[in-house]
């Protein structure tokens, strides 16, 4: 009998023994938080893991040095002219693009991706819409002139690089026309398919995808630039920052996405395992609504942006995933602007308060998403703006649940995050700065609608900016329009985010950019 | 058939269905007047204003309560209900996709939890006041009291991050993933008609911890339930005339007292077991096990509202088909009940 639980025993832990597997070489596991994914169509991807997706499947009419966001380089636009009156753009299209599916990329998938993306008019459809296309009139301003050369006639002589920045969104992305209508169903433009269906030139192709579960994607044997090192990239779901590191220091997956600061801290040590760190395009601020009767007296605004532990958020709540920064262009972008006038100052808050007539302070409340670091952050601004006598009341909720209150411009204070939409300064002007009709019916909506902050003339600086033609003087309309933001705006902008990507050691090049389609799995060696 | 006998039919049928009907109008009035905003789900917080609109309406929202409500019960009348926004499936694809991956957890937990509960509840039953007792009593509290994401997170650190002799969290390693054709969605099962053994002993060992834990869970219920059953049992008359008759005492425990309590066991058993195929949300979270409860879930933080009221009334039905199950039991095995 004895001898029988022993064989057991030792049949049971042979067993164990192969159970484990690490990945194979030639493929890259991550865990990643992959359910903010509605779609697969680049008309329609605009969600952070999304947009990574796109990144790395299709191919842009345009990219950008990740390192240098200012230099601009072809992708599959090679070269491209700009006619004097500034209206006209004509691309040269490169030659010898095959799409995963063997067709040949040329002018006509260009024009059909672009033209498709006002067609379908889904939520990124406004980058491109900004340019005076609609539906009715792509087919005369979004036109091929051979089978290699497009041509773009914009409604405006905007700054240049304006349209060049948006071609390098997701929405700018070139589809297989052939492959798309091949599965097109009662006009819908192959929309139906596409959202879960794949139809690219990238370095990688689509092999599964499950939602909220998982990702394949395999190194696309046509591509015609540099061959994708690693044959497979598998993205797996996973929620928990502690089940990822867990797998992590297992070896069962090679890279981290979503570990938390106390994750994070525990991992600083590990020989085996790098922490790459990038600064990312969004910044984390708080809006200040201007119907709120306190909020809107312009030395309470100021007195708030004191009142703020910037430099003890910065060391412990956020410990390495954000930076100090002020402004509402992120460094990186051009014309971003560094200046951190602003720190904690209690005695100042409230020598300003007093001036408002305030000086015993008064009540307020911030709506937070359930989230970190936002409840952290929210936390430490109750006990600061409390020093001044200002009692913070804070409203925990779940995203879309205070989003949808922060729309509906209900909300006292909202404490939030915002990131670009494509790599011109515009983008970001236009959320912050830009609130060409502040009534409740508006149909523009930006972040200073949102706040009820009325300013018709920071509206036409903004405005003037982008159709500044002079790349250094448009840059340095930008730095002014910041500097006076910075201090009479509703918006306490606090840090810039960092993203936090923990990989094996052995895992090298995974190349991250200042924004999500930026991210690139192309060179990763492991 | 007489009128009596035809009349309980349509006395269930009757009741099922106000039942539905009512749990899917408080779904359905929950999911309208929580302030979220289910445009958001589908076109983001950055669309224009006539991008929004457009899936406003597309989405019905612009209708009166009414008329919405109307809508989708005729809708689920026919079977649709709907697409969920997160996967771009229609929802009951979808559910039929991931319970599979929940039944199967449910029923490993449930086998465990029975084989393990009811005799330690014997014993400690026949046993009472004893060490033996005790302990079953203490391993009952805490299996009861614990949070189970706690000591999901614990196992995983201590089975498979130290002692590495079992797999972390997911159905299956994940190169495996997605090579056996689903025929039944029981992966140990696929696996098995596929042949493919390695990657049978592979889904075997990822569902051994999760399915312990749940099955740790639900045999601390059931000792304690069938404790005090049997306590109730141990002390009837006709058990002192079966012990004077001379029956062996094991015979007057498992045969006599058990048999006795073998009803009321059924309903527990069956109610745990509903419990369990509604998705056991926190488990199947931090094990990253793609069933109902993470599907759920996930559906309800991305406010993907046609997935949330599907699977309520999938959950919904399950309970509702558990409970006439066991009274149907119910009938079968006890005579006073013909």
């Amino acid at each position: 009998m004895k001898k029988l639980f022993l064989l057991a025993f030792a049949l049971c832990l042979s067993a164990v023994q192969t159970a484990q597997a690490s990945p194979p070489k030639d493929t890259l596991v991550m865990a990643f938080k992959i359910d903010d994914i509605i779609s697969l169509d680049p008309a329609e991807i605009f969600e952070l893991s999304g947009a990574e997706y796109a990144a790395n499947a299709y191919d842009r009419l345009i990219k950008y040095n990740v390192d240098h966001v200012s230099e601009i380089y072809p992708g599959i636009a090679q070269t491209w002219e700009i006619s004097d009156d500034g209206l006209t753009y004509v691309f040269k299209i490169r030659k010898g693009v095959i799409f995963a599916s063997g067709n040949t990329l040329s002018a006509d998938d260009v024009v059909f991706s672009l033209r498709r993306v006002i067609l379908l008019d889904k939520s990124p459809a406004f980058i491109l819409a900004r340019f005076g296309f609609t539906p009715d009139n792509v087919e005369k301003t979004i036109t091929k002139v051979d089978d290699y050369t497009v041509k773009i006639v914009v409604d405006k002589a905007y700054a240049p690089t304006f349209l060049l920045y948006c071609l390098t969104s997701t929405a700018g992305s070139v589809v297989d026309k052939k492959e798309v209508m091949a599965h097109e169903q009662d006009g819908d433009l192959g929309y139906g398919w596409l959202r879960t269906g794949y139809a690219g030139s990238g370095p990688y192709t689509l092999r599964t995808w499950k939602a909220s579960e998982i990702m394949m994607l395999d190194a696309n044997k046509h591509y015609w630039g540099d061959a994708p090192k690693l044959k497979r990239i598998i993205i797996r779901h996973i929620t928990e920052s502690s089940s990822q590191r867990m797998l992590l220091e297992k070896g069962d997956i090679d890279m981290a996405r979503n570990l938390t600061a106390d994750d994070l801290k525990s991992l600083e040590n590990n020989t085996e395992i790098t922490l790459q760190k990038r600064a990312k395009g969004k910044v984390y601020y708080l809006g200040l609504n201007q119907k709120n009767q306190y909020l809107k007296i312009p030395e309470v605004r100021q007195a708030l942006k004191y009142l703020i532990d910037y430099k003890g958020m910065e060391q412990t709540i956020l410990n390495g995933q954000a930076t100090l920064h002020q402004a509402f262009l992120p460094k990186g972008f051009p014309g971003a602007l560094e200046e951190t006038p602003f720190s904690l100052d209690i005695e100042k808050a409230k020598t300003l308060l007093k001036k408002a007539g305030l000086g015993n302070g008064f009540s307020v409340t911030m709506d937070t998403r359930n989230f970190e670091p936002l409840t952290s952050m929210a936390l430490s601004i109750q006990s600061t703006f409390a020093k001044a006598g200002i009692k913070l009341e804070i409203i925990p909720g779940d995203g879309k649940q205070t989003l949808t209150k922060y729309r509906a411009r209900r909300h006292d204070i909202y404490i939030g995050d915002w990131g670009p939409d494509y790599m011109d300064p515009h983008t970001n002007a236009n959320a912050f700065a830009h609130n060409p009709d502040n009534a409740d019916d508006a149909k523009s909506r930006s972040l200073a609608w949102r706040n009820a902050w009325d300013i018709p003339e920071m509206t036409q600086k903004a405005d003037a900016a982008l159709l500044e033609r002079d790349t250094a003087r448009r840059a340095r309309m930008y730095l002014d329009l910041q500097r006076e933001h910075q201090q009479c705006s509703p918006f306490v902008i606090m840090f810039q985010k960092i993203e936090v990507v923990a990989e094996k050691a052995n895992v090298n090049h995974f190349i991250l950019g200042p924004n999500f389609d930026s991210n690139f799995y192309q060179y990763i060696t492991k | 058939m007489t009128k009596q006998a035809l009349k309980q039919p349509v006395r269930i049928l009757v009741m099922l269905s106000t039942t539905f009907l009512g749990l899917l109008l408080i779904t359905f009035l929950i999911g309208r007047v929580v302030p979220i905003d289910p445009v958001l789900a589908v076109v983001g917080d950055k669309a224009l204003p006539q991008v929004y609109e457009k899936a406003r309406i597309a989405m019905g929202l612009d209708l009166p309560l009414w008329k919405q409500f109307f809508i989708y019960i005729s809708n689920v009348l026919t079977g649709d209900f709907g697409t969920s926004v997160l996967t771009a499936n229609p929802v009951i694809d979808d559910i039929l996709r991931v319970f599979p991956a929940t039944f199967e957890l449910a029923i490993t937990a449930t086998v465990i939890g029975v084989l393990a509960g009811i005799p330690l509840g014997i014993f400690s039953a026949v046993k009472r006041d004893s060490f033996l007792d005790h302990v079953t009593r203490v391993i009952g509290l805490f299996g009861y009291s614990l949070p189970i994401f706690w000591l999901g997170l614990m196992g995983l650190m201590f089975f498979y991050a130290r002692l590495d002799l079992l797999p972390g969290p997911g159905r299956v390693d994940v190169f495996y993933e997605g090579i056996v054709t689903p025929v039944t969605g029981f992966l140990t099962l696929d696996s098995m008609i596929a042949g493919e053994w390695e990657i049978f002993r592979n889904a075997v060992y990822h569902l051994i911890l999760p399915a312990s834990l749940l099955g740790y869970y639900s045999m601390a219920y059931l000792s304690r339930m069938t404790r005090s059953f049997m306590i109730e049992q141990l002390g009837q008359e006709y058990i002192l005339t079966a012990r004077v008759k001379g029956v062996k005492e094991w015979k007057v425990i498992w045969g006599h007292a058990l048999g006795n309590c073998a009803i009321p066991l059924i309903t527990v058993i069956a109610l745990g077991f509903g419990t369990l195929l509604e998705g056991s949300v926190l488990t199947e979270t931090v094990f990253a096990w793609p069933g109902l409860g993470l599907y759920l879930t996930n559906s309800l933080l991305n406010a993907d509202m046609n997935a949330v009221l599907g699977c309520t009334i999938v959950v919904g039905a399950i309970f509702l088909g558990v409970n006439l199950f066991s009274d149907f039991l119910y009938k079968i095995m006890d005579p006073r009940a013909r």
